[in-house]
């Protein structure tokens, strides 16, 4: 043979200069876990994930129940009640470990409905293209000509009444947008390349070259547009439990409890101090992980 | 310049079509509804005279396309509608609101850009120094602390507990009820700017200029300000319009806060009475703020970064 054809990963498009290329075996566990982001962002959430599933165990009251464990009214952090009680004694440590579990639970179901959708759209768009391709890019650009949260609160008002399930329709009917422009643009520079005309040309169906090429490709940036949705989907969820249009009482959240919070600034602050820790500390750990997880994953967009 | 202005035409009709879109959005925030929020805000004491306007007014018992007919008709005209609640105009009540608003997204832009741009140069200094870790990790908190929750601790710290500054209000316009909604709101942002601006001065330090200019002899400091913070600033133009975002995201949440009456608070409250008149109002108040504010954006790169003209 004349010339050997080579076999291995694509070459092209030829790495652009003064990029920072990202490490050799990106999914290799010492790489991910060297990473100083990655570790304490990780080591966060799988505290508060921990405190979120074991709340029933870990909870040393009844999160609901009033004058719990002999609380009484917005006694301060005591060995009975470490975060305090609130207005109505109940227990604030067991709140806030329950609350978690919404939080976490919205956070993350949000964020797994707008990753199927993104992925749908961001496919169909991408892949397929046409008209399709035109009329859903002009939805998405209508939907992120609004600052999120307003037209989040906005739409809330088209219930009669709120609460946490609306919460969870309108975050994702506006969310999608980010993972289906992600997938849409990995989609849109892949068919084109050589080794996706040559899969095509040996005979590979469209689900094949989707499934194969496409989707393991956009991997990396849809990694990381998911994790920071976790967080994004948390804080709007808290903002709008704490203005009152998410959840209602009884269904505990830290964004509702916040709200008491506001309440009682004066009085006690720790019933507002302690939920928005719990916030804080969470975001701040998908944030870590998200930033890390570009570091390792999409080179491009490294600082 | 004619090549110029084409391209500056091309980008503003660009944002027609999105403009349409969010009215489109925005009317179909009441044409989906659910019950009827005329009735329901005016209660028993619904005047059957009124309900009738609105219903005329809305087109209501036509089809949807006439409906939005009749809307836009009216929003062209700069009519929003009349509130249910209060019995005045909705463009009445927006522009009693809007200025302060307008205030405090002035004062937490202004602290976010001067705040996060000494942050990012500071740090760009001396990369992987202390400093520089520092500074980032403030950037991280910052992004990830909630807004209303800064808010409130900021009040607990500056307001309950020293007593240096007004817990909440407007104070007739005295500018120390504005330090804290300011600082809060601007908060989120600095974080942001602290990142970009240290991004892309550590990419303008490793060009080849950069070597020339301080082969030549010339101070760090003449170096940082002349050479590097200019061709730095395309991203810090960017990030401060990705900024409004942030701004009018967090716009409803830290009026809340502070009891700061501006068209976030109104918002909240019109929402929470099902106002949707002054909803749909303040709602695409801001989507136009944001889109015009992108636009201008868009069309500040054109006058700082001529290669972008060509595009």
């Amino acid at each position: 043979m004349a010339r050997s054809i080579d076999m291995r990963a694509p070459k092209w498009p030829p790495k652009p200069p003064n990029v920072r290329s990202a490490p050799a075996k990106p999914w290799r566990s010492s790489t991910i876990l060297r990473h100083r982001g990655i570790a304490a962002g990780g080591v966060l959430l799988v505290v508060l994930a921990g405190a979120a599933v074991f709340a029933p165990i870990l909870a040393p009251h009844d999160p609901l129940e009033i004058a719990g464990g002999g609380g009484t009214t917005l006694e301060r952090p005591t060995t009975a009640h470490p975060f305090g009680t609130d207005a109505l004694g109940r227990d604030l440590l067991a709140r806030v470990l329950w609350a978690g579990r919404v939080s976490l639970a919205v956070g993350v179901g949000v964020e797994v409905l707008v990753a199927l959708l993104g992925c749908f759209v961001g496919l169909a768009a991408g892949y397929y293209g046409g008209p399709l391709d035109g009329v859903l890019m002009r939805t998405t650009d209508v939907v992120m000509a609004f600052p999120s949260l307003v037209l989040a609160i906005g739409l809330i008002a088209v219930f009669e009444r709120p609460g946490l399930d609306k919460v969870v329709l309108v975050l994702v009917v506006l969310g999608w947008t980010t993972i289906a422009r992600v997938v849409r643009g990995a989609a849109l520079s892949l068919k084109e390349r050589e080794y996706v005309q040559a899969a095509r040309a040996l005979g590979a169906d469209n689900r094949a070259i989707i499934v194969r090429h496409v989707l393991p490709n956009a991997l990396g940036p849809f990694l990381v547009a998911a994790t920071l949705g976790v967080g994004s989907n948390m804080i709007a969820e808290a903002g709008l439990s704490f203005l009152g249009l998410g959840a209602q009482s009884p269904t505990l959240s830290w964004g509702a409890m916040l709200a008491d919070g506001q309440t009682f600034l004066a009085a006690a602050p720790w019933v507002a101090v302690f939920p928005g820790v719990a916030l804080l500390l969470a975001v701040l750990g998908i944030n870590l992980l998200g930033d890390g997880l570009r570091d390792l994953l999409d080179p491009r967009f490294t600082d | 310049m004619p090549e110029l202005l084409r391209v500056v035409a091309g980008r503003v009709a660009a944002v027609v079509p999105v403009v349409f879109g969010v009215t489109l959005l925005v009317f179909l925030l009441n044409a989906l509804a659910l019950g009827d929020p005329a009735r329901a805000a005016m209660g028993q004491r619904g005047d059957p005279e009124v309900l009738e306007r609105i219903r005329r007014d809305y087109a209501l018992d036509r089809p949807l396309p006439a409906q939005y007919g009749a809307w836009m008709g009216r929003l062209v005209r700069g009519d929003l509608g009349h509130s249910y609640h209060q019995q005045r105009a909705v463009t009445e009540i927006i522009a009693e609101r809007a200025p302060a608003t307008l205030r405090l997204a002035a004062a937490a832009t202004l602290i976010s850009v001067m705040a996060g741009v000494m942050m990012g140069a500071l740090a760009a200094r001396r990369p992987g120094s202390l400093v520089d870790h520092a500074v980032m990790a403030t950037a991280v908190l910052g992004i990830s602390t909630p807004v209303f929750w800064l808010g409130m601790m900021l009040s607990l710290v500056f307001a309950v507990t020293l007593g240096w500054l007004p817990v909440s209000g407007y104070g007739g316009g005295d500018w120390r009820h504005l330090v804290l909604p300011a600082v809060t709101l601007g908060a989120l942002h600095t974080g942001s700017v602290a990142r970009m601006t240290r991004g892309s001065l550590l990419e303008v330090t490793r060009q080849d200029y950069m070597t020339t200019a301080r082969a030549k002899g010339l101070a760090e400091p003449v170096l940082l300000v002349k050479h590097a913070l200019r061709n730095a600033a395309i991203p810090v133009v960017t990030v401060i319009g990705i900024g409004l975002a942030d701004l009018l995201v967090g716009a409803p949440l830290t009026e809340t806060v502070f009891a700061w009456p501006g068209l976030g608070r109104l918002l909240v409250a019109s929402v929470g009475q099902r106002d949707l008149p002054v909803v749909m109002g303040a709602v695409l108040v801001f989507a136009l703020v944001y889109v015009i504010a992108n636009l201008l954006v868009d069309l500040a790169y054109l006058l700082i970064d001529p290669r972008t003209r060509s595009a």
